[in-house]
């Protein structure tokens, strides 16, 4: 028995794999499948599901709502369609955000002394320590009508002597991309660095030396040299702000419903399994092509992924 | 025209070392490279010769001195704008963009009309042989086309100077010696100057005009491959380059172009000659290169011979090298087989009595450190 694991490399391949593949199919793809015919399904009236193949989920989803005020059997209503919409531009707002504040410190920090480096890269990991939620909820603290930026921005009027009311900060779209925007920071960051730290500094001579001055080496050479990370680094920010929904839970509240939002609220509060899975499908669809478009584009960034 | 293409006047670089001192990796270097020029700087690592290369090319300004390129003074310059251009030892190609993409982004840089770009690429790639490789990526290619795309991008801009940091340290023997060849022969074709920096004294002696020996910071010689081979002048020249065997004394006579050095270890004097000004009772350093000692079964003359014990001798094709021990002091001697046979009597072997006799032309008196 051993000597034919030793053998064969076919066997290894599988009892290697075979833990994660067990896992995977047991609790993804499954559940995924689940999920999928559970979307076509209809929803009981204690909160079950009826097994059926019917299209209303999706076409509820996209605004055919059955329930009119005018009494007519079926209106276009936005709702859905607008959450959706919403969280892919905050996605991308939050992406373009976080690559425009992540660049520059990833390019400070691969530029620093190898021993500062590390204190850098270290500064910006502290944060993962503190719980995610927690994190957020801090953010609530600082934006809320009696936080601490409305106390800073009053003192401040206050000595300027400026007249001063407190800013409704929080339950704005602008508060859910801030706390997007922190939380993702960090997995831009070390990406960019990444690629950028692997660019030998006799590129960077070598243009100069060719007569490229340094804002032409930045475009020419530096840029396209780190774009790996900059696409690592989109992927690990933009899948996860498309997907979750205790930001905009804690700092948008009711006024800023995500796709996130609407499928836990499906799930935990209105109780609709059915309508909940076609979210969360239409969902992973949306992921998904905005994904393959752009690494059809620009690759995986895969050096990066792989280091 | 401008009298060098490249000068280097009392120049100083000086680096913050870890520990919190400071180091003079270039120490008061003067320097004066003619037009069209293949000058090479050899030394050790940490001599200070890529520093000056560097500093030529404008990545280091020195720390007090100035650096002249065709008579103008560089000063805190930047390499975008100094008519040189350098071959990095790495090569440094652009690994995304295509071979032709390389030797284009200089000209690009300088705004060169684009059918000009396109007809002196084409020219830069059939310059280096490599006329159909413009379209591959720089890391499809081997080592040596590797090379000579960084070459050629740094030739195509037509630069005053061509600046070389150790380019072919990274190829194997037989593509170095090859390439050796094949710079000295493109430096000829395009009359540009070039600074070649090497710690490899056979590719300096094959390739130079005329090289400078460096050590610690500072020039030791200057001068063609054959007055730094034949007539170095110092101890560290002698021993650098090429192979030779010391002996220490004292002058006892000193004339010009004769001198007399009582070598104690010999117990016996030693006639030589030497350029260096010396008086009697200096002390003194002979050095004689082991291809310049003859080796006889019978006492010759009666200067400079000496009657040696033939301690190791190695048969290595071209030569035979020996080693032999004359009143305790150890020479290197090497024979050049010219005669084609098997008879072992043709050779000198261990263990035989024999003499050796240093020509006095052959042995060079140096002043002692």
């Amino acid at each position: 028995m051993l000597r034919k694991l030793r053998e064969s490399k076919p066997l290894q391949g599988t009892l290697l794999i075979a833990p994660t593949l067990i896992f995977m199919v047991g609790l993804l793809i499954i559940p995924l499948m689940l999920t999928a015919v559970v979307s076509f399904g209809k929803r009981n009236s204690d909160g079950g599901v009826i097994y059926t193949l019917t299209l209303d989920n999706y076409t509820r989803l996209a605004g055919f709502s059955t329930n009119c005020d005018s009494g007519a059997a079926s209106c276009f209503d936005p709702l859905y369609v607008n959450i959706l919409g919403r969280s892919l531009t905050l996605a991308l707002q939050t992406t373009i955000f976080v690559i425009l504040m992540a660049y520059p410190l990833a390019y400070f920090i691969a530029r620093s002394s190898p021993k500062r480096r590390n204190t850098f890269l270290f500064m910006v990991l502290v944060p993962l320590w503190t719980n995610f939620v927690i994190r957020v909820y801090a953010w609530m603290m600082i934006l809320r009508t009696q936080g601490v930026l409305n106390g800073l921005l009053g003192a401040i009027a206050g000595v300027l002597h400026i007249p001063f009311a407190p800013l409704d900060m929080l339950y704005t779209p602008g508060a859910v991309l801030v706390g997007m925007i922190y939380e993702f920071l960090p997995f831009m960051i070390l990406p960019i660095f990444t690629s950028l730290e692997k660019i030998d500094n006799s590129l960077f001579e070598a243009a100069a030396d060719l007569g490229a001055n340094p804002i032409r080496t930045f475009f020419k050479v530096t840029l396209p040299l780190s774009m790996p990370g900059v696409i690592a680094g989109t992927i690990l920010v933009f899948i996860p702000v498309m997907g979750t929904f205790i930001v905009s839970d804690i700092l948008g509240g009711r006024q800023v419903i995500l796709v996130g939002n609407l499928i836990q609220r499906q799930f935990l509060d209105a109780r609709d399994p059915t309508f909940g899975s076609a979210a969360s499908l239409i969902l992973m669809v949306m992921t998904l092509i905005v994904t393959y478009f752009y690494t059809r584009k620009f690759g995986f960034g895969e050096e990066i992924i792989a280091v | 025209m401008s009298d060098f293409a490249v000068e280097l006047r009392d120049v100083v670089k000086t680096f913050q070392t870890p520990e919190g001192g400071s180091v003079n990796a270039v120490d008061h270097l003067n320097m004066k490279i003619n037009h069209g020029e293949f000058f090479s700087m050899l030394g050790s690592s940490g001599c200070g010769k890529t520093t000056s290369l560097r500093m030529i090319a404008g990545f280091e300004w020195p720390t007090t001195g100035e650096v002249y390129i065709e008579d103008q003074p560089q000063g805190h310059r930047p390499p975008f704008q100094r008519p040189v251009n350098t071959v990095f030892q790495n090569y440094a190609l652009f690994q995304h963009m295509t071979v032709a993409q390389n030797i284009a982004f200089g000209l690009e840089m300088d705004k060169v009309p684009a059918a000009e770009i396109k007809r002196r690429v084409g020219e830069a790639l059939d310059m280096v042989k490599l006329g159909n490789m413009g379209k591959r990526a720089p890391r499809q290619l081997s080592g040596g086309q590797q090379q000579r795309i960084a070459l050629a991008r740094a030739l195509v801009k037509r630069p005053k100077v061509l600046l070389l940091d150790e380019p072919l340290g990274a190829l194997d023997l037989k593509l170095r010696k090859e390439m050796q060849l094949e710079l000295k022969n493109l430096q000829r074709e395009v009359g540009i100057t070039f600074v070649f920096v090497t710690h490899d004294q056979e590719e300096a002696l094959t390739m130079s005009d005329r090289i400078a020996v460096m050590s610690h910071g500072k020039v030791l010689q200057i001068g063609a491959p054959v007055e730094i081979y034949e007539r170095p002048n110092c101890k560290f020249v002698a021993d650098f380059i090429g192979d030779t065997n010391f002996l220490e004394g004292e002058i006892t006579v000193a004339e010009k172009d004769h001198l007399i050095v009582f070598v104690p270890k010999l117990a016996g004097e030693v006639h030589g000659m030497g350029e260096s000004e010396f008086k009697v009772g200096d002390k003194a350093i002979i050095s004689i290169r082991p291809e310049k000692i003859r080796l006889s079964e019978q006492h010759t003359f009666n200067q400079n011979c000496f009657q040696v014990k033939i301690t190791s001798s190695a048969y290595i094709g071209s030569d035979t090298r020996l080693e032999v021990d004359a009143n305790g002091v150890r020479l290197k001697v090497w024979e050049q087989n010219h005669i084609s046979t098997l008879d072992p009597r043709a050779y000198h072997h261990g263990e035989q009595q024999a003499w050796v006799t240093l020509f006095p032309e052959n042995a060079l008196v140096l002043p002692a450190e």
